[in-house]
């Protein structure tokens, strides 16, 4: 792998920066893998990464459908934070977030993690009173989060209008100072440039069309648009089409998925200091570093695999945007799209093993995965590789919804989707 | 904006709709007798299709029922609807 550095950056200005490495391979399927990965979006990527440089694995594959990054790793609002109220929650998404902070460095690759702060805005009394529940039991398990009055939350994000005379007066805020942002599309590029060199083939425009299984019921091969390719321990990372997927595999999944949408405005000079995130009015919003204010909207009311979604739904993101930040009223956006999110029954995702022998899924992220890629990465590859689940995954199973141990997080979403 | 056809009232917008999930899924008579797996299944397991699907919908801000119909989730197309306890045409 050629490695990043200022004195690569300028030793290739030399030669007009022509002599560039491709950051990774475009291999041909081999006929068989140890392991076998279907997803190339961040997650999926990410554990390929950890199997091959925490588990020493080297004969591994990705396949993806289209191009890597392009599902809802290049779709979602780049969130990140860790303020989820229940312990088995704080733990998964806090482990992902000390993940983040030191990923630039381990991938030698600028994923742009700007720990700008996550702001969530109360606009009533329960607002009030389940911001300060999950303040307190955040703090309690190590991750900061922190009660702002609302002239304390203007002062942190100037463009917040906080006057009384407002519809759903801001009445205060929880901020959490480590959240913040990251640049979507370098997170899968990095992960994938690090796997490649570690020798795992990225198999691009690669369909999973079928999951073959021998007589004991364990998986034996993957049937693919390009070719069937064996291997004994298959993960399934494939978001929004997991259900369709475990399908093959005879496996009823306890899913439903849904278009979620974000949209971008042309870009402006930097106006927004952090994350802005609304549940009571719906609307969540950020800058990005080339200037485009991001903007989530909801997710639509019934299911679908379209990856758009109804206009009805952004409009009613942009009128809260409009009625908390009056000076983007005459803002132009310039984009939307949605992507297709798997959303599970308790809103908590699942990092398991399945009733089938050497079927693994990493599913049910629903709204928010992007935040967990590291982390969601590096418990798949443990799950994997030792058959076992690691300490931090062992409450999200598939089996907690036939035994009752749902994890109930509302705060998964933190607008209500 | 999907245009929903309501077997009583012909095709409306969307907004005039709740989405009531999957169709087809009966309350298990005795829960009590059922296994935590057939439970489980019953409450949380959904078929989840990229197809043809078959889904309720109830009218809320029209004539208030209940109806069945099958749409494309890749399209998003509806394909028919019918009314509670007719067969699917």
């Amino acid at each position: 792998m050629q490695r990043f550095s200022a004195f690569a950056l300028a030793r290739n200005a030399l030669s007009g920066h022509t002599a560039w490495q491709r950051q990774w391979r475009s291999p041909e399927p081999a006929k068989e893998y140890d392991a076998v990965i279907i997803g190339g979006g961040g997650h999926g990527l990410a554990t390929a990464y950890h199997l091959a440089h925490d588990h020493g694995m080297r004969s591994i594959a990705v396949l993806e459908k289209s191009w890597i990054g392009g599902g809802n790793t290049g779709r979602n609002t780049t969130i990140i934070r860790s303020n989820y109220l229940f312990n088995a929650s704080s733990s998964l998404y806090d482990h992902a977030v000390k993940l983040w902070e030191g990923l630039s460095q381990k991938l030698n690759y600028n994923v742009m993690f700007s720990q700008r702060g996550v702001m969530m805005l109360a606009h009533n009394v329960h607002d009030e009173q389940v911001f300060k529940r999950h303040v307190h039991a955040n703090r309690l398990n190590g991750v900061d989060n922190e009660w702002l009055t609302a002239a304390q939350a203007k002062e942190f994000c100037p463009p917040l209008r906080i006057d009384s005379g407002m519809r759903y007066p801001v009445i205060g805020a929880a901020l959490q100072r480590r959240a913040g942002t990251a640049r979507h599309d370098a997170v899968a590029w990095g992960y994938a440039r690090a796997a490649d060199s570690l020798g795992v083939h990225i198999v691009e425009n690669c369909a999973v069309t079928g999951i073959v299984r021998d007589t004991t019921g364990a998986v034996e091969a993957v049937e693919t648009t390009r070719g069937r390719i064996a291997t004994r321990k298959l993960g399934v990372v494939a978001a929004g089409n997991t259900s369709v997927l475990m399908a093959m595999a005879g496996v009823r999944m306890p899913l439903e998925s849904f278009p979620l949408q974000a949209l971008v405005s042309e870009p402006v000079k930097p106006v927004f200091p952090c994350v802005v995130m609304s549940n009571t009015i719906h609307a969540y919003i950020s800058q990005s570093d080339k200037g485009e204010l991001v903007i989530g909207a909801g997710t639509d009311a019934y299911i679908s695999y379209s990856q758009r979604g109804a206009l009805h739904v952004s409009t009613h993101t942009l009128e809260a945007i409009c009625e908390l930040f009056p000076q983007f009223r005459r803002m132009r956006m310039l984009r939307n799209w949605g992507g297709i999110v798997d959303v599970t029954p308790d809103r908590s995702p699942i990092i398991a093993k399945t009733p089938v022998p050497g079927l693994y899924v990493n599913c049910g992220w629903g709204t928010g995965g992007f935040k967990a890629t590291p982390g969601s990465g590096h418990l798949f590859a443990w799950t994997i590789a030792k058959d076992e689940p690691h300490r931090i995954n062992a409450p999200f199973t598939l089996e907690r919804f036939r035994d009752g141990f749902l994890i109930d997080e509302a705060a998964a979403a933190a607008v209500s989707h | 904006m999907l245009l929903i056809p309501c077997p009583y009232c012909g095709p409306r917008p969307e907004l005039e709709f709740s989405y009531a999930g999957e169709a087809n899924i009966a309350r298990p008579a005795d829960p009590a007798s059922l296994t935590d797996e057939a439970w489980a299944a019953f409450l949380y397991q959904r078929t989840n299709p990229r197809g043809l699907h078959a889904e309720r919908w109830r009218h809320t801000h029209g004539c208030g029922r209940f109806f069945n119909a099958r749409r494309d989730t890749v399209s998003d197309l509806f394909q028919s609807s019918w009314k509670p306890g007719e067969p699917p045409p």
